[in-house]
């Protein structure tokens, strides 16, 4: 049995579907342990798993079955009751819970397997923070179709901006968001303000100085050589999110011919 | 993305480079989008069910709220082996 966070983004937001698929989650896992084991060694196994692991996907894995290996920040045992094991864990996006299970099974010499699991957290999406079932999702439709009240479909729904919540932002001028949209590398005089943690390869937000996103971007130069320039290319756009046209396109009108 | 802790704990702070106006005449700020363009723009924080698979769950929102496109961060449950992708394939998805 498997619940909990699952990340849902709608039309033009889809864009900006790997900020969630490239970051780390949350889950609560109920394991079950088919023989008897004392405490203390379950215990030294969670340790055992925690950091860097070694992991090989399952047979029906959308990836490629290759041996990669994955960071688990942290495991924390909540229970144990005889052969079941409850703990919470923090990892790397794409560690396959099941198969840490069977592998600290194969650990333990007695075997193992997921019972249930619960996702907690998917990067910026946690279960305490605006977390809605589909019957709540289809409660605040109805009351919008039916009686015109935008109000509870407005906080089921969440602008896409909130799924850059844990990314670098990066905010430029008007004038360079439509370039942005067509695809555009960002160029550092486009630049109004930056959030530090920026390093070459990760992934930034682009946004307008109204807090709209434009586009999810890789960073080319880090936070602190981005501030000393004054020319280069600080992002490569990756996918564009908001619409081209949404803002003057006076980029167009300055190129010189030549 | 992520290093060696979680991207959650990660604390960051504001540098200005210039000094910039926006002009009120193009885009929005997200809370005062209408609400075709917040649909448009949206996400769900969706507590999944035990039951449909992450691919069904899409299709029901797509169905739900009438939108043409939606995708899901991360399949929370492997699909079920031998069991046809009945509930309104979801052509489009992440």
């Amino acid at each position: 049995m498997v619940t909990g966070v699952l990340p849902i983004t709608l039309e033009d937001a889809t864009k900006a579907i790997q900020v969630f698929l490239l970051s780390g989650k949350e889950y609560v896992c109920l394991m079950h342990l088919h023989g008897d084991i004392p405490e203390e060694t379950i215990k030294s196994a969670l340790h055992e798993f925690t950091g860097e692991i070694y992991q090989k996907p399952p047979v029906r894995a959308s990836v490629k079955r290759e041996t990669r290996r994955r960071t688990i920040y942290k495991i924390d045992l909540l229970e144990i009751d005889g052969r079941r094991v409850l703990f919470r864990v923090a990892c790397q996006a794409g560690t396959y819970i099941r198969k840490l299970c069977s592998d600290m099974g194969e650990a333990l010499g007695c075997g193992a397997h997921m019972n249930e699991l619960r996702r907690t957290r998917a990067g910026p999406f946690n279960e305490d923070d605006n977390s809605y079932t589909l019957h709540e999702l289809q409660e605040a439709k109805r009351v919008y179709d039916e009686e015109g009240r935008e109000e509870q479909l407005r906080l089921v729904i969440q602008p896409v901006e909130g799924a850059f919540k844990y990314l670098s932002k990066i905010y430029i001028r008007d004038s360079a968001v439509d370039a942005i949209c067509h695809g555009a590398e960002l160029a550092i005089p486009g630049i109004v303000k930056l959030e530090t943690g920026i390093k070459p390869e990760s992934l930034v937000g682009i946004f307008t100085l109204k807090d709209e996103v434009v586009a999810l971007a890789e960073a080319q130069q880090s936070t602190e050589s981005i501030l000393a320039a004054e020319k280069g290319i600080a992002a490569k756009t990756k996918r564009v999110i908001m619409r081209s046209g949404t803002y003057s396109r006076e980029w167009r009108s300055r190129q010189k011919p030549n | 993305m992520d290093d060696n802790s979680p991207i959650w704990e990660t604390k960051r702070q504001l540098k200005i480079l210039a000094q910039a106006e926006t002009n009120p005449q193009y885009g929005r700020r997200p809370a005062e989008r209408s609400i075709e363009e917040h649909l448009r723009l949206g996400t769900i924080n969706l507590d999944k069910p035990p039951n449909p698979s992450s691919h069904e769950v899409v299709a029901w929102v797509k169905r739900i709220l009438g939108v043409s496109h939606a995708g899901h961060g991360g399949t929370l449950e492997a699909e079920k082996p031998g069991r046809p992708d009945g509930y309104g394939r979801t052509p489009h998805h992440a």
